[in-house]
């Protein structure tokens, strides 16, 4: 029997490793007197380089750039409405309609390329606003503590419990229909798990010495959340922001598909829900139904594999790999200090 | 002891805000939702009905707090209403009918990912840059970028409509009669295969990916160097010792996963027309059936909440630690 305990493995229930302090809070001396750019925005430099020395952030950031670009030159690309019946029903992919078209006679390919720039907003507004409030929630919480931590804690734990999808189906259900709805009902669900995470970030950056050296020589709360202990948190704020788009681009398409988002804009999670509606999958039209879903595929991908390496730039212990010596048969183990092949 | 009761305190709070929301909702809405409803239903529904469904939905001219702590009554004695969509059958008697498959279909999913990911994760992270270590997580990681309803889709079109190996819609073939007979459940289980599935291959990275993490950190730990100075074999201090504690994150995450796998597991039903929960709530949404969403939402919140306190339960059992403080 063992009884010991993994000191490293987090002992807060839910916590996850994202909570991994990695190079934040480094060497400070708790010199108040230092102006912060000097001692505080070296590891978000560092993070940055590493992350462009890296070939999973490199990958990512190509694939998420051609998809940002082909929605900004969807109007270029196709200045007609993309919802205009210009075809036969159901046609095959041939020389005209790359993609072949729906069983209304739309161009597949343009409204997938169309899709992009609903999808692409709603992740990107319900990633940013989604990330803001956890950034707000989790440095009021760790700045202030005691009644004010305990009320926000325990907001934000009800609302990470809420089962997300059925809380999505109600909401929408009520409001009326439209972006600013879906946007909404997004954040509403979205922002908790981020919350989460940052405050737990937050809270360890808190009890630092540098903070409580800022405290004592008397500077204004404000200035030290986001001056001092917002700097330090660079890494696990980027890696929350990416899973806050990747959330809103798969939430809004599973709302989408259920009807319950604005049926009449061209959006990924739109065209899904028509492909459904009009039995592409009985009728075998597998080119009405394939594109879109493979979009927000490759661009949660995208941002999962940032995400990855931003995990393995902030913390060594994912990158090396350690030798392990037990007796086991001599086979190809990796030499030490060696990156992990991808 | 006093850890059980704090998070049972916590999960009725949970539970009071989301019966709160549902009372809130359909008020202070803008727009009017409910007299949508009743104007396309109204000829089938007897008056009481109207009247009764009206004053769970807040057209009712008492003082708030009345209503609202008429509400709290209607929904602890499971007093939701008669469905729109199912009309005249209350939502209490919809929904019973319907939990089972869900509980089949998303139960089975996530204890198969849970299981498999987890001893992935631990081979991956005992032989670190391994053949598992190196090709595995970037493949799951795809799979995982697709929707769950995508995924089912496309199983669907692959497996069912043009190899029609497996069935591609409802639970059970209509040719058979629910009994407990060898060829009932074995049609059962044909139609779980697809759904089921595609729901294990788009969780089953984040399981792999979390306990890989997890036991690299704990592979680290002096008790394991101990462990090997011993001489123990590898296969005990891998399992014995490294995953043993890097299981309790898994554990909790057990729990807050639930949540996900609901969702996924309501789109999935969603696409292969499968009779569980999921599915009768687009019916609700595409039959304007308030009442019935409503209900829908309660219950699966209440389930989610009961699973995480049996996980909680587990882990003061798994976790000395909790006990400790």
């Amino acid at each position: 029997m063992t009884t010991s305990i993994a000191t490293t493995a987090s002992t807060v229930p839910g916590e996850t490793l994202a909570g991994v302090p990695g190079n934040a809070g480094g060497t400070h001396d708790g010199g108040a007197g230092l102006p912060p750019e000097a001692s505080v925005r070296r590891p978000n430099r560092s993070l940055l380089h590493g992350l462009l020395t890296n070939k999973k952030a490199m990958t990512g950031a190509a694939i998420l750039f051609i998809f940002i670009a082909l929605a900004l030159l969807a109007p270029v690309l196709y200045p007609d409405n993309p919802s205009k019946i210009t075809g036969m029903a159901s046609q095959e992919p041939d020389a005209e309609f790359w993609l072949g078209t729906t069983a209304k006679g739309q161009d597949v390919l343009a409204l997938t390329i169309h899709g992009a720039r609903s999808s692409l907003l709603v992740g990107l507004t319900v990633g940013f606003a989604s990330t803001f409030i956890g950034i707000l929630v989790g440095l009021a919480s760790a700045y202030f503590g005691k009644f004010i931590d305990e009320a926000l804690s325990l907001t934000t734990n009800v609302f990470l419990l809420l089962p997300g999808l059925p809380l999505l189906v109600i909401l929408a259900a009520f409001l009326p229909p439209g972006l600013g709805t879906v946007i909404l009902v997004l954040v509403v669900t979205g922002w908790a798990g981020s919350a989460r995470v940052l405050r737990s970030q937050a809270l360890s950056i808190r009890s630092k010495d540098f903070v409580a050296a800022a405290v004592v020589t008397g500077e204004r709360p404000l200035r030290i959340m986001f001056r001092e202990i917002l700097p330090n948190m660079a890494s696990i704020v980027m890696g929350t922001l990416l899973a806050c788009i990747i959330y809103g681009i798969g939430a809004q398409a599973g709302l989408e598909f259920l009807g319950l988002g604005d049926v009449s804009t061209v959006s990924w999670g739109n065209n899904l829900y028509w492909a459904g509606n009009e039995g592409a999958l009985l009728t075998g039209s597998w080119w009405v139904f394939i594109p879109s879903g493979l979009c927000i595929a490759l661009v949660a991908f995208s941002l999962s594999l940032i995400n990855y390496a931003v995990d393995e730039v902030t913390n060594p212990r994912l990158r090396k790999i350690q030798v392990r010596k037990i007796r086991k048969p001599a086979s190809k183990s990796a030499k030490p200090g060696k990156r992990a092949s991808a | 002891m006093r850890f059980i009761l704090r998070r049972l305190g916590f999960y009725l709070i949970a539970f009071w805000v989301s019966i709160t929301l549902n009372f809130l909702l359909p008020r202070f809405m803008p727009g009017d939702p409910v007299s949508r409803m009743f104007a396309r239903t109204q000829d089938r529904m007897q008056p009481e009905q109207i009247e009764a469904l009206r004053k769970l939905l807040g057209v009712d001219d008492r003082p708030i707090w009345e209503q609202y702590v008429d509400y709290l009554h209607n929904m602890i004695t499971g007093q939701m209403g008669v469905s729109i969509s199912r009309f005249p059958t209350p939502v209490t008697e919809v929904i019973a009918s319907q939990v089972g498959w869900t509980l089949l279909l998303g139960g089975t999913a996530l204890v198969i990912a849970a299981v498999v990911g987890n001893l992935l994760g631990i081979l991956a992270a005992w032989r670190r840059g391994g053949a598992i270590d190196s090709a595995l997580p970037p493949i799951l990681i795809f799979i995982g970028s697709f929707p769950y309803f995508w995924l089912a889709m496309g199983a669907l079109y692959l497996f069912g409509v043009t190899l029609g190996w497996f069935p591609i819609r409802h639970a059970f073939s209509d040719t058979i009669e629910p009994a407990f007979s060898w060829e009932f459940m074995s049609d059962v289980g044909m139609h779980l295969v697809l759904p089921a599935l595609t729901i294990v291959l788009v969780s089953v990275g984040g399981w792999m990916l979390g306990m890989r993490n997890t036991m690299i950190a704990t592979n680290a730990e002096d008790y394991i160097t101990m462990a090997e100075a011993k001489g123990l074999r590898p296969g005990r201090i891998m399992f014995r010792y490294a995953a043993r504690n890097a299981m309790l994150p898994s554990v909790t995450s057990f729990g807050m996963s639930l949540g996900f796998v609901v969702g996924g597991a309501l789109l999935t039903e969603v696409v292969f027309a499968y009779p569980g929960v999921g599915y009768q709530l687009l019916n609700a949404v595409q039959g304007l059936d308030y009442p019935l969403m409503q209900g829908l939402f309660l219950t699966i919140t209440a389930a989610v909440l009961l699973a995480n306190f049996l996980v909680d339960i587990l882990y003061v059992r798994l976790d000395p630690r909790v006990r400790a403080n």
